[in-house]
């Protein structure tokens, strides 16, 4: 079933078009993800959702109804910020309760609630704590527990791990994704780290300066990405220029380095994306590449190889083995065809 | 390297003497000298001066003072938090400038604010101008001058960039994300503002409410001019009983009473500020600032301004109108002159009317005013730069360490001492050996050095305070020694502190009253006591003058004020 529906939405910040025409869905109880760089609108699309700016255009629907006019305090959507935002003033208790004291819930109902969150966000025993003295987790999890307390019909997550470091942000990520299902909570989180967006959503949206590039499940956008756009944000960096040329009644990718099969409609110049993993040494079937060997980096279950091949740097992710040449080497790969995708101009 | 230690040790010696001995030479000793001289006079005359009193009466001073304080500060703090929520969370067109502009009443001399509200609403003020000639009232119906509610707007108008100040400042830091928050979990706009930001704001607001409270606490120039002689608080009281009465141990009794009441009032205004320094969830002004876009938003705005407008600049704007005009009273032709604008009373100030050898033309007063201003500022920043190193400086001796935890609250003291209260102890300290400065020309700007010193201070410490140590360690590790260090890493940092340091001691220096007025001698008068002396002398011709005295000297201040504003964008000091 829709949950949340955008349509056509549009906004303008200090006379700079932030938003440009952004509509998407969300199911009820699905996790969606805003992926992209900062500055492409994510955080405003939240603000706009929650009502704390207006739309300049379009409509916002919940389950089919306008939320046109209605205060933040009236959608009850929950948001946490991404600097969380919690009240120094009141402890941990007062901050989880606040949203329950706005419901004007019982005390004993209030008491119950919040034991509830400190179970579920695992804090029991931190109820009269400041939560100046919390570790960063700590604090995360109290802000998590206060956006869930007064059950939010949508919870909206705006960079919620960006301030921790990357061991703390991974268990977090899945921590976080494990009570929202728990809680067959609809959500929104809005992050600029892939590898968050692929753990925590379901499906992801991926926005560019206001506008919506891709959407699609994570599985989907890693492996047909859209644009060259996408492939970069996703981290895959060999993009070369390239054309598809036609001839004897088959369709041809002409690369720098050659040309292989490759069924298309039209001809045309674009770009070529060569995928990190889609190269093996000395392989038989596909493209061969030649090039020197420029850096390789020991990863543990993988080495990281830069490859110069004639003017284009490329780096490659495989197995290490005993096949790999030294540094500064001649090293001959092999691309897979379907490791190769191409992006018409 | 011996020597080098040795210096060091000296030059650190030199930083916390210099305003320790300040501060005992000039504060503590003419205090301590106030309190011997009346015990004295008390075992003269066998405790008759102080038996003569009238109890009642100075209880009711007393009560007076509090009550009419009490009542300025609430005022000040209703009339000062929407403008402060308008200056914190909006930018619009002439913020700037209307935020200098409402700056100014502060760091005038409360002369001129009296004198600005007695253009507008005194006996020859506008009001009464406009009610005389174009209404045909033949009494002038505006009586606000010596009633409390003058006294009451008057506080107002001088303390109201305070709230702005202290409170604007926090606030404007303040995360936006906190309410918004509260709004997410279900809170009204109201309930976002009584259940968060009011309560994040209180301690702000508190330290600004005392601050406020020890101003008009000892409110002087105000209430002589604008109360009369019917209200009198303390301070008042105190310069009567000493000028008219010349009942010393009365006099001294009544300071000391209040300064107890401000001592207090600045313990706790120490240990709020303290409070409110904790650190609160910030945000950088870019983020915090929003545009006027919703039509009440607009209506607020438009309010704020305009009350803004009639509180701090009509006031103002009045003065120097009624300096431009003649309203030729003295010829009898009671209610039926004809104001013209004129220039006389501009004239006028260069004129030796009386052609007396001992007749001072008032434009000297304004020359001796600007030579104890600048005395002022060299002196005040010499002895400030000193207090606010020693003070922002962690130090290794736990002796220092006790020395430099005491000394803090020590220097917001003369904050809270009544001018005139100082103003006595420094006549009869430096009346005698073995200080005679009776005839020195340091003698008044050491009082205006004194009562500026916690503002200089004050505006220091932030700045040095970030000053952190690794920059130090950093620039001394790419090679910088001492000197290169105190240049590149140290001034630049604290360089516009420092100009809002001198122009403030400038600013106060140039308005001080209370301790210029017992210290004065006839023939060195400065600019306030050359305005209290022409608003004191009957006729339309002497008013003038006042009047155009009053421009000159706020014109200086103004100046000052706006170079400041120009200076401070982004940085943040305590006044």
């Amino acid at each position: 079933m829709e949950a949340l529906v955008l349509q056509n939405v549009s906004k303008a910040l200090e006379n700079q078009q932030i938003l440009h025409n952004i509509s998407f869905k969300v199911e009820l109880g699905e996790i969606v993800a805003l992926l992209g760089p900062s500055g492409c609108g994510k955080s405003t699309t939240l603000a706009v959702i929650a009502g704390l700016l207006d739309a300049d255009q379009g409509e916002i629907f919940w389950k089919g109804q306008s939320l046109r006019g209605i205060p933040p305090h009236q959608r009850n959507f929950g948001l946490m910020f991404q600097d969380l935002a919690l009240f120094p003033h009141l402890n941990v208790f007062e901050n989880i309760a606040f949203g329950l004291r706005m419901r004007k819930l019982s005390s004993a109902q209030i008491q119950q609630r919040v034991q509830e969150m400190l179970v579920l966000v695992n804090l029991q025993g931190f109820e009269r704590r400041d939560v100046a003295n919390l570790s960063g987790g700590e604090m995360q999890r109290v802000a998590l527990a206060r956006a869930l307390a007064p059950q939010p019909q949508l919870l909206m997550l705006d960079e919620p791990l960006a301030s921790l470091d990357r061991t703390l942000r991974d268990r977090l990520a899945l921590e976080l994704r494990h009570i929202l299902r728990q809680m067959n909570q609809t959500a929104i989180y809005v992050t600029h780290d892939q590898e968050e967006a692929f753990t925590v959503a379901d499906r992801i949206i991926l926005m560019k300066e206001g506008k919506i590039e891709q959407t699609g499940t994570p599985h989907e956008i890693y492996q047909k990405p859209v644009s060259p756009f996408v492939a970069q944000f996703l981290g895959m960096k060999n993009l070369v220029e390239a054309e598809i040329l036609y001839e004897n009644g088959q369709s041809w990718l002409s690369l720098p380095w050659g040309k292989i099969s490759h069924p298309s409609q039209k001809a045309g110049k674009g770009l070529a994306l060569i995928r990190p993993t889609g190269a093996v040494v000395d392989g038989k079937e596909g493209l061969q590449l030649k090039g020197k060997l420029v850096q390789k980096v020991f990863r543990g279950d993988h080495c990281l190889l830069e490859v110069q091949c004639g003017a284009e740097l490329l780096s490659f992710s495989i197995p290490c083995s005993m096949s790999i040449p030294p540094e500064n080497e001649t090293l001959t790969l092999t691309i897979r065809p379907e490791s190769i995708l191409f992006f018409a101009r | 390297m011996r020597n080098l230690l040795l210096a060091r040790k000296w030059g650190s010696a030199f930083v916390w003497a210099l305003p320790v001995l300040f501060l005992a030479l000039f504060y503590f000793y003419p205090l301590g000298s106030i309190v011997v001289f009346a015990l004295q006079r008390l075992a003269q005359d066998g405790g008759e001066s102080l038996r003569d009193l009238n109890w009642a009466y100075l209880g009711r001073v007393f009560g007076f003072t509090v009550y009419q304080a009490t009542l300025s500060t609430i005022l000040t703090v209703i009339a000062g938090l929407p403008a402060a929520y308008l200056f914190a969370r909006y930018e619009f067109r002439g913020k700037a400038l209307l935020r200098s502009l409402s700056t100014i009443p502060f760091v005038l001399p409360t002369l001129v604010v009296a004198a600005s509200f007695n253009a507008l609403f005194g006996p020859r003020g506008w009001a009464n101008l406009a009610a005389l000639n174009l209404l045909g009232f033949r009494e002038a119906p505006f009586t606000l001058t010596n009633s409390l509610t003058a006294i009451l707007i008057a506080h107002v108008f001088y303390n109201l960039t305070i709230v702005l100040r202290l409170v604007g400042d926090v606030w404007s830091r303040l995360d936006p994300r906190l309410a918004q928050a509260a709004r997410c979990l279900g809170a009204t706009p109201w309930q976002a503002f009584w259940k968060v930001t009011l309560p994040l704001l209180l301690p702000a607001i508190f330290s600004a409410a005392l601050l406020v409270f020890i101003f008009d606490f000892t409110s002087f120039g105000v209430i002589l001019i604008l109360g009369g002689p019917r209200y009198a608080t303390l301070e008042v009281e105190i310069y009567y009983q000493m000028i008219a009465l010349f009942n010393l141990p009365a006099a001294v009794l009544l300071s000391l009473i209040q300064l107890g009441c401000t001592l207090g009032l600045t313990v706790i205004y120490h240990r709020l500020s303290e409070i409110v320094t904790r650190p609160l969830p910030l945000a950088s002004q870019k983020r915090v600032l929003a545009r006027l876009s919703r039509p009440s938003q607009k209506i607020f705005a438009f309010l704020i301004i305009a009350f803004l407008f009639v509180f701090q600049i009509l006031p103002l704007l009045a003065l120097v109108g009624r300096s431009f005009v003649y309203a030729g009273w003295e010829r009898g032709e009671r209610g039926l002159s004809i104001p013209t604008l004129s220039f006389t009373a501009y004239q006028e100030i260069f004129i030796n009317r009386r052609a007396s050898l001992f007749y001072i033309p008032p434009i000297r007063a304004i020359g001796i005013s600007v030579a104890y201003g600048l005395i002022t500022v060299f002196l005040g920043l010499l002895l400030g730069l000193a207090a606010a190193w020693f003070l922002s400086r962690q130090h290794d001796s736990p002796a220092l360490e006790r020395l430099r935890r005491s000394l803090e609250p020590l220097i917001l003291l003369p904050l809270g001492t009544s001018s005139v209260t100082l103003g006595l102890g420094f006549l009869l300290a430096f009346g005698k050996a073995p200080f005679d400065l009776r005839s020195s020309p340091l003698l008044i700007p050491l009082a205006h050095t004194l009562v500026a010193f916690p503002f200089i201070v004050r505006s220091l410490l932030p700045a040095l305070r970030s000053i952190r140590p690794r920059y130090h360690q950093a620039a001394a590790v790419l090679g910088a020694n001492q000197w290169e260090i105190a240049r590149r890493v140290d001034l630049p940092i604290i360089g516009r502190a420092v100009l809002v340091a001198g122009v403030f001691a400038f600013g106060i220096s140039m308005g001080e009253f209370g301790a210029t007025a017992l210290l004065t001698r006839p023939e060195y008068p400065t600019l306030p006591i050359a305005i209290y002396r022409f608003l004191g002398q009957p006729g339309e011709l002497n008013y003038g003058q006042s009047m155009a005295l009053s421009v000159l000297l706020m014109s200086i201040t103004a100046a000052g004020m706006i170079l400041i504003e120009r200076f401070r964008s982004g940085e943040v000091g305590e006044f």
